[in-house]
């Protein structure tokens, strides 16, 4: 007996890209951009919303993507990491983060960047206590948390 | 030709003499006053791009075709046998590929060397017990659903500090003393607390505190034929390859390790532990790669931790303050499984003078899974037993703490009855004093204090090895436009690794920072490089990296010498440009591109290291606080870290990784603690929602002296290792400052509010 076919149909539009995609309903947006998408710059690091590893932009908001599923997202525009220098050219907050060594590993830093993007597309000049605010959802365990705020800092000055 | 040499290697206190071969000759180490353009200048690190992009493939990223998704089951019980386990509806589901248990894996042994990939006897709430591997990561976790498995439970025990009495569970046949106790022993430790004027005795406790690198545990196996490639998190790229052929049985040259970029090691992801050999197996039998990492609650169950402690100590001292005596009784968590036992003796026996000292540490098996190495293991903790002793018994005597550090501070080192190389804590004293304002330290602490909010000042001092040694090599490629390429097998963990590889290959051979590339991390690319642990990589690769630079240029200056028929011994390179003496001849790009497809290669390796002096780190960290007596909660408000790794060849990557270890410490000190349900025998916190890691909100000012002295003893750089000294005084200084403030000691970390509200219900 052929199983029934546990897929549905979705759109999802990624950095300006349109795709379609057949998903189970449960598949997480975070599985959905790093297994079906092949976008692997957004990291999986708890799966439960503790960490901020995972975060994108959905409708220019920060979410971690591993507590959205797929099929919540359709139709809405979702930024990643990868949709930040599209054209070539690192984002002023890519250059903040090398030039105050805002990172160690690197695992944490898309996620970091991408919540830093949607701090300031609300708040295009924040207070240091407002970036903090707005970063601490996002955990570094090497710990360039100075670095991080820094270089936000430093973007929202030139911006 | 090459020589082969002996040399004494010293990671982490773990002594060995190890063979390495050299070729070429010995450079003279850089001098202090040495005019260096590259290194020792701040560089951005050379990966920026690449880490901020998203494009930096980690070993989570890596996707191959017909790449398989395998996921693991864990034991529920904290010590079961497993009867029995059917896998039969497992299999049956549609997308599952291999599902493996104890009675269809291979005899491979892991735990120890000697306990099998999949045991039958689950040693902790965590074990592996069965794995499976499908086409989605989705059905791979349906089908451990379906795994059926029959377990007897049995008594077990997870309390470390109750788990040596004879009436507890035994979690190995051989009983619950994990391994060797380690024991520094010298002089007569009676004699030297009768011989005191004043004695202090304290029983200090640390948690334990899990790694939880942002990059879970893991790997991605691909075989090709009877040649197989890991693509591990791993500390050491070679050690994976080691490991991979011993266990497989397959030769060295058939093994292949890349770990191009990892998320995070801080210890635990040395090669050896089972997840390996379990995608490496899953891969085999499916014939298609296997992507196994770990979840968050693996990693927290399986993956390793620092160890609690309990130490019982006692401190001997006459009226001027000199040291006596030092005894310590120590207890170390290690779980289930222990290669080894560390050391929380090793800053006892070494930071301070003292003639008389016993120092034990015993390991204690418990039914959680094994600790691992974790950035300074045992020192972060015996320091904070050390140094808490230390105020305790300056307080007695009346006498400032620094003080009374300054009257001990060791000489020589003790315990192997050499001088050191380099030792200037008394220059980190003095400036770390100067910038935390310690002349306005009260014994009280409370100039600055409201009736609330108590201000108190503390510090701690630091020594460690991280002096490095061989083997370790690198080569460096001269390519036909003039640029360079580095190439080792050694790993960058985010330390900065890779920048300051290309900053030492630059300088030695003249040429632009941006005109040079690094290779690391890949077997098949690079020579060996040791592993990333006890902070060695700075001391061991940076001389290897130098060597082979100095090769190559050598190389360059005898070819452009008969190219353009001018006298070798006049050449130099400098900016990228050859000169003859201060004319330039041409642009090494210019010169190399006449050659065609020619490429120059230079070889290098690491030199033995020095036998009459022990390469040592060292420094001090001040910390302040203010403790709010309503709510119980401490906040830093400042540290000032003062620490000598030699030469700084990176002021900024040193920076990054001083400031790291001090987040770390901080976390130990006020909110890092697993939390164990003793009865169940359960961890009830194995996640990052009740694991409290420091966040951007909890970060103080911190003030980073660069006291960058050359060790030109140690190595050819003079430059030592900075992973790991940054964490070790931490949590000690902060403990010493909240004592100052509230004028009673919390020997609990971490010093949590209610631990602090309790502390002052005392002295109410």
């Amino acid at each position: 007996m052929i199983e029934q076919d546990p897929t549905t149909a979705v759109e999802l539009h990624v950095n300006g890209h349109r795709h379609r995609l057949r998903l189970e309903p449960r598949r997480s947006l975070l599985d959905t951009l790093r297994i079906d998408l092949g976008l692997t710059g957004t990291k999986q690091v708890c799966n439960m919303g503790n960490c901020g590893g995972c975060t994108v932009l959905l409708n220019d908001r920060p979410v971690y993507s591993c507590l959205m599923l797929a099929v919540e997202c359709e139709g809405q525009p979702i930024l990643t990491i990868e949709g930040l220098n599209e054209n070539g050219t690192l984002h002023p907050l890519q250059q903040a983060f090398i030039e105050h060594d805002a990172l160690q590993c690197g695992f944490c830093t898309p996620g970091q960047i991408m919540a830093a993007c949607g701090l300031l597309a609300r708040t295009p000049h924040p207070s240091a206590a407002e970036v903090v605010e707005g970063m601490s959802g996002n955990l570094c365990r090497c710990g360039a948390y100075r670095g991080i705020v820094q270089a936000v800092l430093a973007v929202s000055a030139e911006g | 030709m090459p020589k082969l040499i002996k040399s004494e290697i010293n990671v982490e206190g773990r002594i060995t003499e190890e063979y390495a071969v050299v070729d070429g000759v010995e450079l003279a180490a850089w001098g202090e006053n040495e005019e260096l353009a590259i290194v020792g200048q701040p560089a951005p690190r050379i990966d920026g791009a690449a880490k901020t992009t998203g494009e930096a493939r980690f070993s989570y990223d890596v996707q191959l075709p017909g790449m398989l998704y395998a996921k693991v089951l864990r034991s529920p019980h904290p010590n079961a046998r497993v009867l029995r386990v059917d896998a039969s509806r497992a299999e049956q589901l549609a997308g599952v590929v291999v599902v493996l248990t104890h009675e269809t894996a291979p005899d491979i042994k892991v735990r120890e060397g000697k306990l099998p990939l999949l045991p039958a006897d689950a040693r902790f709430a965590g074990e592996l017990v069965a794995a499976v591997a499908a086409t989605d990561p989705d059905i791979a976790a349906d089908a451990l659903a379906l795994i059926d498995v029959e377990y007897e439970t049995l008594p077990f025990i997870t309390d470390f500090t109750i788990a040596l009495a004879d009436s507890a569970p035994k979690v190995r046949p051989h009983g619950n003393v994990a391994n060797q106790p380690s024991v520094i022993e010298r002089g007569d430790l009676q004699a030297g607390l009768a011989a005191a004027d004043v004695r202090i005795e304290l029983t200090v406790r640390t948690p334990t505190a899990v790694h939880n690198a942002l990059e879970t545990h893991g790997c991605v196996a691909a075989w090709e034929g009877d040649q197989l490639t890991m693509y591990e998190s791993s500390q050491h790229v070679y050690g994976v390859r080691t490991f991979a052929a011993k266990k497989l049985g397959l030769p060295v040259s058939k093994v292949r390790a890349i770990g191009t970029y990892m998320g995070g090691g801080f210890g635990a992801k040395f090669p050896g532990q089972p997840y390996s050999m379990v995608a490496a197996t899953l891969a085999k039998r499916s014939r298609r790669p296997v992507h196994l990492m770990y979840d968050r609650e693996g990693e927290n169950l399986e993956s390793g931790y620092r160890g609690a402690s309990l130490q019982h100590v006692k401190m001997g001292a006459k009226r001027d303050g000199t040291l006596t005596a030092i005894e310590l009784d120590g207890l170390t968590e290690c779980g289930s499984y222990a290669n080894w036992v560390v050391s929380l003796g090793g800053p006892y026996g070494m930071m301070y003078m003292c003639p008389n000292v016993k120092l034990t540490t015993t390991g204690v098996h418990t039914n959680i899974g094994p600790f691992q190495a974790f950035r300074a293991p045992g020192f972060v903790e015996g320091m904070v037993g050390l140094e808490q002793a230390m105020d305790l018994l300056a307080e007695k005597l009346g006498m400032d703490p620094l003080e009374l550090r300054r009257r001990n501070l060791a000489t020589r080192d003790q315990s192997e009855d050499k001088p050191f190389s380099s030792f200037p804590v008394e220059e980190c004293y003095r400036r770390g004093a100067e910038a935390i304002g310690w002349n306005k330290r009260t014994p009280t602490g409370q100039q600055y204090s409201t009736e609330r909010f108590r201000r108190g000042t503390g510090m701690a001092s630091q020594i460690w090895w991280g002096g490095g040694g061989p083997p370790a090599y690198a080569e460096v490629q001269l390519n036909g436009d003039g640029t360079a390429t580095v190439l080792t097998g050694a790993q960058d963990l985010g330390t900065g690794a890779r920048t300051i590889f290309a900053q030492v290959a630059a300088e030695e051979l003249g040429l632009e920072l941006g005109s040079v590339g690094v290779t690391i991390g890949d077997t098949y690319a690079g020579p060996f490089g040791p592993a990333s642990g006890g902070s060695v990589t700075t001391g061991s690769m940076t001389p290897a990296v130098r060597s082979a630079a100095n090769d190559l240029r050598i190389q360059l200056c005898s070819i452009v010498s008969q190219l353009e028929d001018v006298p070798e011994d006049e050449l130099e390179v400098r900016g990228g440009t050859v000169y003859r003496r201060d004319t330039p001849v041409g642009t090494v790009r210019s010169l190399m591109r006449k050659l065609g497809d020619v490429m120059l290669i230079g070889k290098g390796s690491r030199g033995p290291n020095p036998n009459d002096v022990s390469v040592v780190t060292s420094g001090a960290q001040f910390a302040e606080v203010e403790v709010d007596t309503v709510t119980g909660r401490v906040r830093v408000i400042k540290i000032v870290a003062a620490h000598d790794s030699g030469r700084i060849v990176n002021p900024q990557t040193f920076t990054s990784q001083i400031q790291g270890g001090i987040i770390q410490g901080l976390g130990l000190a006020l909110t890092e603690q697993r939390v164990i349900d003793h009865a169940a025998g359960q961890i009830l916190n194995p996640n990052l929602e009740w694991y409290k890691l420091p966040t951007v909100a909890d970060i103080p000012e911190i003030v980073n002296l660069l006291i960058d002295i050359p060790d030109t003893k140690a190595n050819s750089l003079g430059a030592k290792g900075a992973g790991e000294p940054g964490i070790i005084p931490t949590a000690a200084a902060i403990a010493n400052a909240v004592a100052n403030a509230l004028g009673v000691r919390i020997l609990e970390l971490p010093i949590t509010p209610a631990r602090v509200l309790e502390a002052l219900e005392t002295i109410a």
